[in-house]
């Protein structure tokens, strides 16, 4: 019922100056570490009839008179636990720049120039198997203040549930054989090289469309919960 | 040699970066792309429970506020009771016209958050152990690492906050405050605020859930 103890030694910590805009935003004092309780266990439920039927294909849920500039790809994968298992009708969103490296944002000025027929985000539900698929443009990397010559990796935010609000989780996946990822600090806060290595999703042509569009695959992973038959007790009635 | 354990390891987390309205709260990016928004209304006009707002701001070491942090709130509805499988209390009835969840960003211009919501009931904690009404923060922004959880407690909730299990687990008693919200009764509508200070004076007691 409660969720394994998160592994810190694989998640960035708050402070990493090497992202220089950690530094004021991160917590001094340390994370109070709390055992699970029904606040933390239990969390919200989403259902299909609060999604549309274009929400998972960014090929055309912005479309207005064609389609978008660039690669197009297909990005699936499955959300799974510590424990190997799926989860099931659990919420992803995920957004993105352009082709070109630009955000249909009011606060991005990059110069790259923005797709009419780009909305940059979209979300699935993960079906019995924890599976979810979308189809979108392959984004472009784009310089950012960190120092003067800084640039991200092509990525594609992902934000993911679980069954429990302990379980919430945003991260990027990155594209194999990008070489900015060995530049870039935002990935570099993370201090596990196999965890970096686990954000950087493969091609798959085994699940690409022959002659249409190309396919990265991309699992992500949650916490598990115990399931010993030795149960604390986390309610009182 | 042993046999090895073959658990999976937990993907890392990322910021959600200075564009994470776009996939969240895309109307706050400037464009309108899903037929159905989640918002920072969490009831309607069917919902239990006394109607409240919190407001608030999310404050850096610098002591300046940020336009681009994104918060979601989970909370039980007003009988102390989970919209969630998991939560079998047999003290509260589900109600059908709360989820209990909801999310936002801090306003571009004033840096405000604002969630309309209801105010829950207690929750049994662990080992019977009441907990004293309150909500669960999730915090992320540009230059957050991995998203930052904190309570949300009501300053008129006094005999309930002081035998709060997780309120007397914070050692240094000066810091259980900056998890009590006062309440403002001068509008048509109580207003808790809640300003989430993430270093320095003041600052906020987040939790490792």
């Amino acid at each position: 019922m409660e969720f394994y103890q998160r592994d810190r030694t694989l998640q960035p910590a708050g402070y990493t100056p090497i992202y220089k805009t950690s530094v004021a935003r991160s917590p001094r004092q340390s994370l109070l570490s709390l055992q699970g309780s029904l606040s933390e266990i239990t969390g919200p439920v989403f259902g299909q009839n609060e999604l549309g039927p274009l929400d998972n294909d960014l090929v055309r849920n912005y479309a207005k008179d064609g389609d978008p500039i660039g690669e197009r790809i297909i990005v699936h994968g499955r959300v799974l636990d510590e424990n190997n298992r799926p989860v099931p009708n659990t919420l992803v969103e995920f957004w993105q720049a352009n082709a070109g490296g630009r955000y249909r944002h009011k606060k991005d000025t990059y110069l790259a120039p923005i797709d009419p027929n780009f909305g940059g985000c979209g979300r699935a539900l993960t079906d019995e198997n924890g599976y979810y698929f979308f189809r979108t443009i392959k984004p472009g990397p784009y310089p950012w203040r960190n120092y003067v010559n800084s640039w991200r990796p092509a990525h594609i935010h992902f934000s993911v549930f679980g069954s429990g609000f302990a379980q919430r989780l945003i991260t990027q996946m990155y594209f194999e054989g990008d070489p900015l990822i060995k530049e870039c600090p935002i990935v570099h806060v993370i201090p596990d090289e196999d965890a970096i290595n686990r954000l950087i999703a493969p091609i798959d042509l085994k699940g690409s469309v022959p002659l249409d569009t190309i396919a990265y695959k991309f699992d992500i992973v949650l916490r598990g919960r115990r399931s010993t038959l030795f149960e604390n007790r986390l309610e009182g009635n | 040699m042993v046999q090895s354990l073959d658990y999976l390891k937990e993907t890392a987390s990322q910021t959600a970066g200075p564009y994470v309205h776009i996939g969240l709260i895309p109307n706050q990016a400037g464009f309108d792309i899903f037929e159905n928004n989640f918002t920072n209304l969490l009831a309607d006009e069917n919902t239990r429970g006394e109607r409240i707002i919190i407001e608030g701001r999310v404050i850096d070491g610098t002591g300046t506020p940020l336009r681009d942090a994104l918060l979601e709130i989970w909370q039980a509805n007003a009988d102390g009771r989970y919209n969630h499988e998991l939560d079998r209390q047999n003290s509260g009835k589900i109600d059908e016209d709360f989820r209990g969840w909801g999310r936002t960003g801090t306003d571009f211009d004033t840096a405000v958050y604002r969630f309309e919501t209801i105010k829950p009931g207690v929750v049994s904690g662990r080992n019977g152990k009441d907990m004293a009404p309150h909500i669960n923060f999730w915090i992320v922004a540009r230059g957050i690492n991995i998203g930052l959880n904190t309570r949300m407690y009501f300053a008129d909730e006094q005999d309930s906050n002081a035998a709060d299990p997780v309120l007397n687990l914070i050692e240094q008693k000066t810091r259980r405050k900056t998890l009590i919200a006062d309440r403002d009764d001068s509008g048509p509508i109580p207003v808790y605020r809640f300003d989430i200070i993430l270093q320095g004076d003041g600052e906020t007691v987040f939790f490792d859930i």
